[in-house]
């Protein structure tokens, strides 16, 4: 599907690369806090199999177009599609039933172990005891916290329960994963390291992921395709493909001449969404 | 969540989830921390006997309805415990104690429970909780002796209502301020709401209930030495009143004496009792 060798164009992609279908539709989502537009008509959709970025500045509204695709958050109007896995005629709640979220600090129970922790979804679903353990055997083999199990999340650094917080989410094996700036609050280097075992993970289950960030570089490194969000009102500027061959590391990316390529061209586009916002949003 | 100076010092040397090998015996804090206690408890205990020499001495010089010496107060617990009044006295107390906090334990929790949980619930007892709350509780026991006479009854009632709020409001408070982010992560895994209390308010809950317990301990006993005094002046508060009206000053002490270790002794207890409920919730 993709070309592995060069030209390293950045395309701007008008439409999602209709490769394997389309896991989560949004039309026309538009959201208002108080007097203040936060998601004006956002169409997005997010494709089968692929890794997506939405990357924009604070405050534009990637946490709540977010909340709205997992059902936190309703949209004043627009819709939601959540389509199953090709094959699965699945209804609009199996589909919900296959999103997962990951959150921007971990929100492990301090009352559970790791290991009720990573349970959390499975047990709320009535799974059979012999399939969660297999479930949560698996999930923390994935992020390599096997051995913590008896553990509780305050005994563990921020980053092994950023680990958790992704197992958890992974133990019931959604077909979506919405991960929500997941690393922002872990220090550099662990924040690499993160990186790193995220694209395995990647690797290894294929999920259709929407990631969250602020971070250029970041959404790079991670992802097939990066869209672009403009602040004041909050709306999708532009979708970039992201042709970088995998399996990828933090490094083997950085020094791949389309990242710098691309990293120029999404700062040039906000850079200038920023300068074009109406000075009475601005503030 | 504890942040001691070992830990942030750990995180200083490797930025990291590495395995850090406790160092605190190898710094220099935490000898001057050990050095500090056995100062604390130096100038506690020293002071202290200076307390008790100083009352030895005084009360050699005043009359011994007013004041008794230690030494007298050692004797007369002496005898006490020997014929068995004392032990019979705290056994009588203990049990009022049980039952008045037993049944405010039992009957305040899940009314706690259920004010948070509707709004009907929270109207409709708004005015009584607050008139309740602001009256001096001590105002009504002429009314529970009315009532239910001088025996074990009324006083397990007055120590019931003694303790009775602070555990309402506790449970109450508990329930009201769940982390709005732990509902989060029990909505995104679609919870209902019975799994949503079970797993989320319930834990939640249970560092508010143990300092509930905490404080009506204290409130208990209070009500415990009032309910004796004005009923039929049994157990320790009755050898109170009772040698208070003979002027028997060292038989008097006794009781108080054994009252302050009870209620110390009770403080502790559910001081540890949180600390294992609740570990995540210690500072
Ligand atoms: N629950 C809320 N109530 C009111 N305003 C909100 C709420 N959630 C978000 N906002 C506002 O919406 C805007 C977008 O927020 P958010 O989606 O969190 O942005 P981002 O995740 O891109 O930083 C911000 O201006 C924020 O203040
Ligand atoms: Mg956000």
């Amino acid at each position: 599907m993709r070309p592995a060798e060069a030209p390293y164009e950045t395309k701007p992609a008008t439409a999602p690369t209709p490769t394997a279908g389309v896991a989560v539709t949004c039309e026309r989502v538009h959201k208002r806090f108080g007097g203040e537009t936060v998601l004006d008509n956002v169409s997005f959709n997010l494709g089968q199999g692929s890794f997506t970025s939405l990357v924009g500045p604070s405050g534009c509204g990637k946490t709540t177009l977010l909340r709205i695709i997992a059902g936190l958050e309703t949209p004043d109007h627009g819709r939601i599609s959540l389509t199953g896995p090709p094959g699965s005629r699945a209804s609009e709640s199996a589909g919900r039933q296959s999103l997962a979220v990951v959150f921007q600090q971990a929100n492990l129970f301090p009352w559970k172990s790791v290991w009720r922790n990573v349970a959390f979804g499975l047990e709320l679903a009535k799974v059979d005891p012999a399939t969660i353990e297999r479930s949560v055997a698996n999930a923390l083999a994935l992020v390599g916290l096997t051995g913590t199990e008896k553990k509780r999340p305050y005994q563990l650094s921020g980053g092994m329960q950023q680990r958790v917080g992704i197992a958890r989410a992974l133990a019931p094996d959604p077909s979506v994963l919405l991960m929500d700036e997941p690393f922002a609050s872990v220090d550099a280097q662990t924040r690499e390291e993160l990186h790193d075992e995220l694209l395995a993970i990647w690797e290894r289950t294929k999920k259709s992921v929407l990631f969250v960030t602020h971070s250029i570089d970041e959404a790079i490194v991670l992802s097939d395709e990066i869209a672009v969000m403009g602040v004041h009102p909050g709306r999708i500027l532009e979708r970039f493909a992201v042709e970088m061959p995998r399996p990828r590391t933090e490094e083997t990316t950085r020094l791949h001449p389309q990242f710098a390529e691309l990293r120029h061209s999404i700062r040039e586009l906000l850079v200038r969404d920023a300068l074009d916002a109406p000075a009475v949003a601005a503030r | 969540m504890r942040a001691s100076p070992q830990l942030r010092l750990k995180t200083a040397i490797a930025p990291d989830n590495s395995e850090g090998v406790p160092v605190d015996a190898l710094l220099p804090r935490a000898r001057s921390a050990a050095r500090e206690k056995i100062a604390k408890w130096s100038v506690r205990l020293s002071v202290l006997a200076m307390f008790f020499v100083a009352w030895q001495i005084y009360a050699g010089h005043v009359n011994t309805i007013l004041l008794v010496s230690p030494s007298a107060i050692a004797s007369e617990f002496g005898h006490m415990v020997s014929d068995g009044e004392l032990g019979a006295a705290l056994v009588e107390s203990l049990s009022v104690l049980a039952a008045g906090f037993g049944i405010a334990l039992i009957t305040a929790v899940p009314l706690g429970l259920v004010w948070a949980r509707y709004k009907v619930v929270d109207w409709a007892i708004q005015p009584f909780v607050s008139a309740i709350f602001s009256t001096p509780l001590i105002a009504l026991v002429p009314l529970y002796v009315l009532w239910l006479g001088f025996g074990f009854l009324a006083k397990m009632a007055i120590v019931g209502s003694f303790a009775f709020f602070p555990l309402l409001l506790n449970t109450y408070q508990g329930a009201i301020s769940v982390d709005p982010a732990f509902r989060d992560v029990a909505r995104a895994f679609h919870a209902t709401e019975g799994q949503t209390w079970r797993h989320v308010v319930l834990p939640s809950c249970v560092p508010f209930i143990a300092a509930g317990i905490n404080i009506s301990i204290g409130h208990a006993l209070t009500g415990l030495i009032i309910s004796e005094f004005y009923t039929n002046a049994a157990g320790l508060g009755g050898i109170v009143l009772q040698s208070s009206d003979t002027f028997r000053t060292a038989r008097m002490f006794v009781p108080i004496i054994v009252i302050m270790g009870l209620g110390i002794t009770l403080m502790a207890a559910t001081r540890w009792l949180k600390r294992v409920l609740a570990p995540w919730a210690e500072r």
